[in-house]
């Protein structure tokens, strides 16, 4: 499974398998590639020198690995330095021992403050803790009617008062959450650009007054170079502890994560995906960078494949996948294999291409998984190994032995002949279009007529399946 | 010359007007850029500086528009073009001609119907609201009657910020209830402003992400359905654009415009310090020009875009 980035690493590189090392010349060709990736990524041009040189330093010299092409490997070698910059111990909230906890979110116009206060307040109520809104946006025409709404949608409380002081509207915020009992209050305040003076000063003003615990930048995903010096401005004034993303349900790449990480240290501690209540998570940086360099999460699955088997075992499978050999054997270790990555949903939605195939077919169910497995496991050695010799008799004594129905066998082996099909595709470099699901230990399919056994077999055992 | 709402609006108007509206113009666009500060960009500004044998000059050049979010392929155009013109001995007039030539004509807002509809799209957050809210305020300036329709029935509170709008700027206002068919909305406007006489409907639609299938299915719906009710309708579908956006806002432009048609683009939040590169190309990949800039949060700050003024805030200080 190659991306874009690796194929034109791969092409700038050439063939250095058997030469050993990376060499300088070869690595400047990489870099060009990179520094390409990670600008139009949105990266800030600045950031993006330091992080070329600082790769080209790791990648000079280092071995290359039999397993990965030196294409792959420089992706890999980019991937881990970008993971490591973007990743941080302390991307967690601080709560105070003194309640209330305070979170002050600040901004440009349109970040998604508002939202992402109404996403915490739901966020950190499921958590078992007691927050409350406070609008301190007093300029947006209707955005103290907009906080109330969502305080209403999520069932929290939300103070706010009209007036024009943002600073006594913390205050009372503050007071009141403290008379009610509320141990965490988010302080949403009014967009404001931080060339704008005045702005910058009253928000450092209610700063001064909130005293919080937390200082959150609200920053849009698809923020381009300008990240940088709204990053440096707001921690000058107000000094942020950390980052909530947002609109990372887009396609923007998000470079401009790494730009504020890079230049104020500061980490991104809570990523926004969506315009639902719900759709907001802690931060991952692995899948950041992946996504930052283009790539889905392609790089954490080979590295996760690579944790879980052999290397030799892995290749050798590999080979036989791309010439469509594929059998039920080779399921269930590949099956077993995706298990220990992790859970299914999260993995199938990571190969690139697949995800968005995948939509709309049903959820894969782990108790499916489970029955697949049982299936398999009735076989014979030989069955598994030479899946064609399954024929209808020994269909009804798998079924029989696995506690399931002939359907499900049925649909199995279908299963197996599609994805066979499809690796070998994607052997020669072609990702097909998948009618049912086709990928190693997802759920049968569930459109589609199985099809009559592809073995002889005499009329009166033949089983017609109607097609639907 | 900068240009003025007169020319925007396709009236053959006195020039005393332009005068009058290029003066507050350029005075609303000095405080804009007072307000930043370009350290990188600040060594370009003196143009009389830069050598055209000189590489260093060029890669100075190349990051000043890339620390612009022209991208690196629009970049690379700029470039290419500006070296082919050999001799550069203002480097600043020159790359307003280039950039001027990109954007290509001057564009026109098309409101000469009877009404005229001009349908608002764009991601989250861009500013769109505010936009119509300045844009309606404009257009009553000049003679035009304005009718702005609440289609954004998701957000939160965002009728009642559409009807804080619509109140200064003196517009009709025609929502409907939260959750309802923005379809319907954007028709029922189109009906009032039929049935009262108005000039022009303006049309306010939820902030979505272009990669939102179904929701880019809405908007194709919206447009239908004015199309449907009045011929040749929406005359004008503006896209609001961030300027602090980065190469996604092609991307945007892309999608938005192969879902509903896009006919210009509006450049917002240019009061801050990013410059709005992505709008060059979004021009030269899509041809589609920038009608509109955003300065400010006030009534007033909306101004026709002008090239010139565009490239030259490119690379100054």
């Amino acid at each position: 499974m190659f991306d874009a980035l690796t194929e034109k690493l791969q092409s700038a590189l050439g063939d250095l398998r058997g030469r050993g090392v990376l060499d300088d010349e070869a690595i400047s060709r990489a870099m060009r590639e990179i520094r390409l990736a990670l600008l139009e990524a949105d990266v800030n041009f600045g950031v993006v020198k330091d992080f070329v040189a600082h790769v080209r330093e790791r990648a000079l010299g280092e071995d290359v690995r039999k397993s990965l092409t030196p294409g792959q490997q420089v992706v890999k070698i980019v991937h881990e330095e970008l993971t490591e910059l973007l990743g941080s111990s302390d991307s967690r909230l601080a709560f105070s021992q003194r309640p209330p906890t305070t979170i002050l979110l600040a901004g440009l116009q349109g970040s998604g403050k508002t939202t992402a206060a109404g996403k915490l307040a739901l966020l950190l109520e499921k958590e078992g803790r007691k927050p409350a809104l406070v609008a301190a946006d007093l300029q947006r025409p209707a955005a103290i009617d907009q906080l109330v709404q969502l305080g209403e949608q999520v069932g929290v409380p939300v103070y706010a008062e009209e007036r024009s002081d943002p600073v006594k509207a913390v205050h009372d915020g503050i007071e009141q959450a403290k008379a009610e009992g509320r141990d965490v209050v988010i302080l949403d305040t009014a967009g404001r650009l931080h060339v704008d003076e005045e702005l910058m000063d009253e928000l450092a003003a209610v700063r001064r007054e909130a005293k919080p615990t937390n200082v959150l930048l609200v920053l849009d995903a698809m923020t381009g170079q300008e990240a940088v010096n709204v990053a440096q401005a707001f921690q000058e004034r107000i000094d942020f502890d950390g980052v909530v993303l947002t609109k990372l349900d887009g396609d923007a790449r998000g470079g401009a994560a790494l730009s504020v990480r890079a230049v104020t240290g500061r980490p991104i501690k809570l990523a926004s995906n969506g315009e639902k209540l719900d759709a907001i998570d802690w931060f991952h940086p692995d899948r950041m960078a992946s996504r930052i360099l283009g790539m889905g999460d392609v790089l954490t699955l080979i590295e996760r494949a690579e944790a879980a088997i052999e290397e030799d075992e892995k290749e050798e499978l590999e080979r036989r996948m791309m010439k469509g050999e594929f059998s039920f054997d080779d399921f269930l270790s590949s099956y077993k294999m995706i298990r220990r990555m992790g859970p299914l949903q999260g993995v199938l939605k990571m190969i690139p291409g697949l995800g968005n195939q995948l939509e709309g077919l049903d959820q894969v169910d782990e108790n499916q998984l489970k029955r697949v497995e049982a299936v398999i496991l009735s076989m014979t050695p030989h069955e598994r190994r030479v899946p064609h010799v399954i024929d209808a008799s020994r269909r009804k004594r798998i079924a029989a032995g696995s506690g399931t129905t002939v359907e499900h066998v049925n649909q199995l082996i279908e299963a197996r002949k599609q994805m066979a099909k499809m690796m070998k595709a994607v052997g020669s470099g072609k990702m097909p279009q998948i009618p049912g699901a086709g990928v190693p230990g997802a759920a049968l399919p569930t459109q589609g007529p199985p099809r009559p056994s592809a073995t002889r077999k005499s009329k009166s055992k033949r089983k017609r399946k109607a097609r639907r | 010359m900068p240009r003025s709402w007169a020319e925007l609006l396709g009236e053959a108007d006195a020039p005393s007007e332009a005068e009058e509206e290029g003066g507050r113009f350029f005075s609303r666009l000095r405080d804009s850029l007072s307000k930043s500060r370009r350290a990188l960009t600040g060594e370009l500004a003196a143009a009389a500086a830069f050598d055209p044998g000189n590489e260093a000059d060029w890669e100075r050049l190349e990051e000043a528009l890339i620390a612009g979010d022209v991208g690196v392929q629009a970049t690379a155009e700029l470039v290419r073009r500006l070296e082919a013109r050999g001799e550069l001995p203002d480097l600043n007039a020159a790359l307003a001609d280039e950039v001027t030539q990109l954007f290509g004509e001057p564009p026109v807002l098309d409101v000469a119907h009877e009404p005229a509809v001009i349908l608002v799209v764009g991601v989250n957050g861009t500013g769109k609201t505010t936009t119509i809210g300045k844009l309606a305020a404009r257009l009553a300036e000049h003679g035009r009657s304005v009718v702005v329709a609440a289609a954004d029935t998701y957000r939160a509170a965002a009728e009642e910020q559409l009807e804080i709008w619509a109140q200064r700027a003196g517009a009709d206002f025609v929502g409907s209830e939260r959750g309802g068919d923005p379809a319907a909305v954007a028709y029922d406007a189109v009906e009032a402003a039929a049935a009262r006489g108005r000039d022009v409907v303006v049309v306010d639609t939820a902030g979505r992400l272009h990669t939102q299938t179904n929701l880019m299915e809405e908007l194709t719906k919206v447009r239908r359905v004015l199309a449907g009710r009045l011929e040749g309708a929406p005359h004008e579908t503006l896209l609001v654009v961030d300027a602090t956006t980065g190469q996604n806002g092609l991307q945007q432009a892309r999608l938005f415009g192969e879902a509903v048609g896009v006919t210009g683009v509006v450049l917002t939040k240019l009061d801050g310090s990013a410059k709005g590169g992505v709008a060059i190309p979004i021009a030269y990949e899509l041809g589609l020009p920038v009608k509109l800039v955003g300065v400010g949060e006030a009534l007033e700050d909306l101004q026709p875009f002008d090239p010139r003024d565009y490239a030259r805030a490119l690379v100054a200080g």
